[in-house]
């Protein structure tokens, strides 16, 4: 599995092409028949698909592979689609909800009437111009080369196949939609949802491909290995590169085709033949997860969001990435058919499909819903899941075709982390609970002097499968609290996510308590530490993303931690991020962006207002809580006086209403000092939290504007090879010529990649930041009135107080 | 709104009250109200106008009229202090640029509050001590007294020159240190010298708590005004936050917190009038009855120094008669006080009692009140 470990960094271009090349190559190898009508694919492709041509860009060195690719996916798209897709389109247009995938419709409607390919060669050659526009399609290309090749089993065979299991899937949609409209947007449906699905098809695909996986493992595992890899990586590399084109129109396109054509696909393989269903065993259930899990989405979706969601998700589809246009596109289609009851079944699956077309994709989807619907089900994704997730984080399990499938998609998952992310966003916005709790407890000092630390214990509770257990315990010290923040944000920073940031390091508040002063201040440190460690950590685990990534499991379930490096030895580290801090600051200053986007434009304002505001906040706060603490302090030397008054006081009566004013003000002076507490835990803190996350919300558009830095250095770049060609053109020399070309190509390339980037972490950014907001609001609205139930009860306290004293007050004679 | 009221005016004839005061830079003119039936007045309802000044004279005269002596002068009213708010008013204008306009209204419309304040109170504590010295059986007969009531002309008290304030001091110091060479004289009633212990010390205790009771009070109302920044950031806050939701939170959390500011900002005011204001009262009421000791404490050495002029003399066998009307003379004065003084420090005790009752009761109420006010409507929010 060379691919899928070159394929972990998310970003480089050149793993990426390196990739393409791969799957190329493995597709180009077996299918050499195909190569005729690709070419002759690719020629056409150019001229009907103008926007298109960046692909050829990338596409060119693929060369011939990159025909046979195109080809077969074309057929699937011709017969069985058509019929239900061109009602499709025609509904699409009228229900005005998505514009924009109804134009993408109209276009492959138009391309499959206009290829003359279709009639000469088989139905798979048709299509071709699809796949071209659509770089997933790949994948399902490769699925039908390897088939042709290894099987020799007959094209018609295989499409006759298809229609079958189309109509087949076309019945189970029917029935899905019917569902759906049934119970319209309860959560619940999401879970019929499956359930049906799962009868339905259960029978044909979950055990077979179950059987398969187990019966199979051992004898494909190489095939399969081949044949995924190529397709995850195609499936991620795909969609982006779609998108740096004609956002809009090219991604929806291919998703739309594709949906139908992997869905399709797999379901051939399995009823066709039995050697070919090992491969697809996994396929099949990626997809078929898929559906489930957007099927399921779809209620839960519609239900909070109903028309802006269809508004929203066009615009998103205009700058996003493919994946999540998957999301947004499966979205609107399936409001659409709610809407329009029965009209298109195809549709959804389709959409769904299409979300699930990127394996990984399916997973994510599924894994949260797993989560949030507690995880009901026991489909055989779910198991998948379980077993994906672990593979990563501990040592692998020996399970052959499964494992396999799922390393080279937790890989890519973690490239398409953000697209998929966004999706998830909208299903986790609607669920505020998590069944994930985290408590951070019982600082304890160990060791003694210089070298002494505090470690907590971190219990985590969660019904969640990816963990072992439901309840664990481990012991983190503070560095290793800091050392998943290095990790998450090194990791997940460069693409857009706001990792939430751990408190700072003190090194004050840590002497003292390090020196072992038992007095109040140092406790006070340590329990303002300790609460906001544990808010810390539940911000990670209710970042769906960010729950997802194997050091945060790690940190939570490992019993030995290696040491977290660099976090402890401050002042070489620390001082090297003050430098990178100073130079980020420079270039920040130096990189003038001209923002685009008015969105960006005002949440950066907003933000560094709110950042502002926030600071002043804090101090007030502060301020408050020193007042707070003041006020308590006289009240209790006044209590005191006032109890030596009472002494003084020769009227008895007088003398003992004193006292008892005395011991109110005792109390009044406990009533205020726990409001000080109050103030700081419950108001102090969440601000200064807030004041750390604006932090990163700040660094988030940072490396939004370093991605767009990256890519408009690119740009220049390019433009000046440009220029140099045309020179060389106009000096006439070939030789040299060549070489500038060739290096334009790369730039080209790397162009395409960095806009692609730079949208990927715009569309994270700005998901993120919505997000952010929201827990924001949430959260301070949870607190406030945490704050003030607190303020209640002290009050209800005051009452109690004074109304006992009352009487004694009037018993003074 | 009578922070001391000591069951003052219990008689008809002499009612005094202060309706109206006018504040003119450093000087507070107080409209003096009265309406008698006594016939020493020309008329029964009149009005004059009195600065601080002039009650200090009046209570001067009081004090150094010799026959007042075993009496407690009610304490004179502090000199009215406008001068925190002012500067405050001064500092909010400087930090005017760094504050809100909201923020800044809110915070002047405090201290017009806390001016106000101060103000009634001055006001209020000027009244008192006219009202005690009508209710008094003695001192309400007083003629400068009357004059000051009734005299419709400016009173133009000399102001106290530089000489007599020096004078004042000395006489301070000489008093001081005589208390110190008296405090030595073994106490022939027992009354008094559980009266002269029980009122040092209280005066110390209550000295105390009263210095106590102003910073509990000076941090409520800090307290008070923390609360308005924060309801004024957190709508700022809320005004730049786009998202609808925020905005309605925002909003809500920020009137709970102008809520909160103002329960506690009326916590501490109610405090400081019927607490603080209280304790302040007794603490000066107290020195002059600690006043009216020394005064007794003086005449008993006056009379135990005139016996032994009598001793002398009668061992000389010279001016022995006038030994011996001196040393009548201080037996009759001393005697005079020590029955006079008995009988005001019982009625000041009674008065005590009562006042701390009343203030007491009221500031418990008052605690109550704003705790259910603060409590419900929390449990709206």
């Amino acid at each position: 599995m060379a691919t899928s470990s070159e394929r972990s960094p998310p970003p480089f271009p050149d793993s990426e092409d390196q990739d393409v090349l791969d799957s190329e190559e493995v597709g180009g190898r077996e299918s050499d028949e195909d190569d005729d009508g690709g070419g002759d694919d690719l020629l056409f492709v150019n001229p009907s698909n103008p926007p298109l041509t960046k692909m050829d860009t990338t596409l060119p060195p693929a060369s011939q592979p990159s025909d046979v690719l195109m080809e077969p996916p074309s057929d699937l798209m011709n017969d069985p689609l058509i019929e239900p897709f061109s009602s499709l389109t025609e509904n699409k247009p009228t229900s005005k909800i998505v514009s924009e995938p109804s134009d993408d419709f109209v276009d492959l409607t138009n391309n499959l009437a206009d290829s003359p390919e279709d009639a000469a060669e088989s139905v798979l050659a048709d299509v071709a111009i699809d796949t071209t526009e659509i770089p997933l399609d790949e994948p399902s290309d490769d699925f039908v080369d390897i088939f042709g090749g290894e099987t020799e089993a007959p094209r018609e065979e295989v499409v006759i196949a298809n229609v079958t299991v189309k109509a087949a899937a076309a019945a189970d949609k029917s029935e899905v939609t019917s569902d759906v409209t049934d119970p319209p947007g309860d959560l619940k449906t999401g879970s019929d949802f499956e359930q049906e699905a799962n009868e339905t098809a259960t029978d044909s695909i979950i055990d077979l491909s179950d059987d398969l996986l187990s019966s199979n493992a051992q004898k494909p595992p190489l095939a399969s290995d081949q044949f995924v890899d190529p397709l995850v990586d195609f499936l991620s590399d795909a969609p982006p590169a779609a998108d740096a084109k004609i956002p809009s129109r090219a991604t929806v396109d291919l998703f739309e085709d594709e949906g139908n054509d992997l869905f399709t696909e797999p379901r051939q393989t399995k009823s066709a033949k039995q050697q070919q269903k090992s491969l697809f065993g996994e396929a099949d259930e990626d997809l078929f997860g898929e559906p489930l899990g957007a099927t399921t989405k779809k209620p839960v979706i519609k239900e909070p969001k109903g028309k802006p969601v269809p508004t929203k998700a066009a615009r998103d589809v205009s700058n996003m990435g493919g994946p999540l246009q998957d999301g947004y596109t499966a979205e609107p289609a399936d409001i659409f058919s709610e809407e329009a009851v029965t009209t298109v079944p195809s549709i959804k699956k389709t959409s769904a499909v299409n979300s699930k077309t990127n394996g990984v994709h399916s997973e994510e989807d599924t894994d949260i819903f797993a989560a949030t619907v507690e995880l009901s089900l026991d489909s055989p994704q779910e198991e998948r899941k379980k077993g994906v997730p672990a593979v990563p984080s501990a040592s692998a399990p020996s399970v052959s075709a499964a494992t396999s499938l799922a390393k080279p998609q937790s890989a890519s998952l973690e490239e398409l982390d953000d697209d998929e992310e966004e999706e998830e966003e909208e299903e986790e916005e609607q669920e505020d609970k998590f069944d994930i709790s985290i408590s951070v407890k019982d600082p304890e000092k160990i060791g003694d002097g210089m070298n002494a630390y505090m470690a907590y214990k971190v219990t985590t509770q969660t019904p969640l499968p990816m963990f072992r257990n439901k309840t664990f315990t481990v012991r983190r010290r503070f560095s290793d609290f800091l050392g998943l923040y290095e990790k998450l944000s090194e990791k997940h920073g460069p693409n857009g996510f706001i990792v939430p940031p751990p408190p700072e390091k003190s090194i004050l508040g840590m002497t003292k308590v390090k020196v072992g002063k038992e007095d109040s201040s140092s406790a006070d440190f340590v329990e303002r530490r300790r609460a906001a460690l544990e808010r810390y950590l539940q911000r990670i685990v209710h970042h769906p993303s960010l729950l997802q990534d194997p050091d945060v499991r790690e940190f939570l379930e490992r019993e030995e931690l290696p040491r977290a490096v660099g976090t402890q030895a401050l002042s070489g580290a620390g001082f090297l991020k003050m430098i990178n801090k100073a130079t980020d600051a420079v270039s920040k200053m130096t990189i003038k962006m001209n923002e685009s986007d008015v969105w960006f434009e005002e949440k950066l304002q907003e933000v560094e207002s709110a950042d502002q505001q926030f600071r002043k906040l804090h101090v007030l706060v502060e301020s408050l809580v020193v007042h707070r603490k003041e006020l308590s302090l006289n009240t209790a030397s006044f209590a005191k006086s006032t109890a030596m008054l009472g002494s003084a006081e020769d009227n008895t009566a007088l003398s003992r209403a004193l006292s008892q004013l005395a011991e109110v003000e005792d109390k009044m002076e406990q009533l205020h000092q726990d409001q000080a507490t109050n103030d700081t835990f419950n108001f102090a803190e969440l601000i200064a939290d807030y004041i750390r996350l604006l932090g990163s919300v700040r660094g988030s558009f940072d490396h939004r504007m370093k991605a767009w830095q990256r890519w408009q250095d690119a740009q220049a770049a390019l433009q000046k090879k440009r220029e140099t060609e045309a020179k060389l053109l106009w000096a006439n020399k070939p030789d040299k010529l060549q070489l500038v070309k060739e290096e334009i190509a790369e730039w080209e390339v790397k162009v395409t990649q960095y806009e692609r980037d730079f949208d990927r972490v715009t569309a994270t950014v700005r998901k993120e930041v919505v997000r952010f907001d929201k827990e924001k609001a949430r959260n301070f609205k949870r607190e406030i009135i945490n704050y003030l139930e607190c303020l209640l009860q002290s009050q209800q306290q005051l009452i109690k107080y004074w109304e006992a004293f009352l009487p004694e007050a009037k018993a003074i004679a | 709104m009578r922070s001391v009221s000591v069951d003052l005016n219990h008689d008809a004839s002499l009612l005094i009250d202060i309706p109206d005061a006018l504040c003119e830079r450093d000087k507070v003119k107080f409209t003096v109200h009265t309406k008698t039936t006594l016939s020493s007045f020309q008329k029964p309802d009149f009005s004059v106008p009195r600065q601080h000044e002039d009650f200090i004279w009046l209570h001067d005269t009081l004090v150094e009229t010799e026959d007042y002596a075993g009496l407690i002068i009610p304490p004179v009213p502090p000199k009215p202090d406008f001068e925190s708010p002012r500067e405050k008013m001064h500092k909010l204008g400087e930090g005017e640029a760094t504050m809100t306009k909201e923020e800044y209204t809110k915070m002047k419309q405090e201290l017009e509050a806390e001016y106000l304040a101060v103000f009634k109170k001055t006001v209020q504590v000027h009244e008192v001590f006219l009202q005690r010295l009508s209710s008094h059986p003695i001192l309400s007969k007083d003629r400068n007294f009357q004059i000051f009531l009734e005299y419709d002309q400016d009173l133009t008290v000399r102001r106290k020159n530089a000489k007599e304030m020096f004078g004042g001091f000395f006489k301070n110091m000489v008093k001081s240190a005589d208390e110190v060479l008296i405090s030595g004289i073994k106490e022939v009633d027992d009354f008094f010298e559980q009266e002269k212990t029980f009122l040092l010390d209280y005066y110390s205790k209550i000295k105390d708590s009263t210095a106590k009771a102003e910073k509990m009070t000076r941090s409520h109302k800090n307290i008070a005004d923390d609360y308005i920044h924060i309801s004024a950031t957190l709508n700022t806050l809320s005004a730049d936050d786009s998202t609808a939701n925020k905005k309605h939170c925002g909003g809500y959390y920020m009137s709970s917190f102008v809520f909160l500011q103002k329960v506690e900002g009326r916590v501490a005011s109610d405090q400081e009038l019927k607490l603080t204001e209280l304790l302040r009262y007794y603490m000066r009421d107290i020195q002059a009855a600690k006043d009216l000791l020394y005064r007794r404490a003086r005449a008993l050495v006056d009379y135990e120094n005139s016996n032994k002029a009598l001793d002398k003399a009668r061992l000389k066998s010279r001016d022995i008669p006038q030994a011996e009307e001196h040393q009548k003379q201080c037996l009759q004065k001393f005697d005079k006080l020590s029955e006079s003084g008995k009988k005001e420090l019982t009625s000041f005790k009674g008065r005590r009692v009562v006042a701390f009752r009343k203030n007491l009761i009221e500031m418990a109420e008052l605690e109550i009140k704003h705790a259910k006010l603060l409590r419900t409507w929390l449990a709206m929010v």
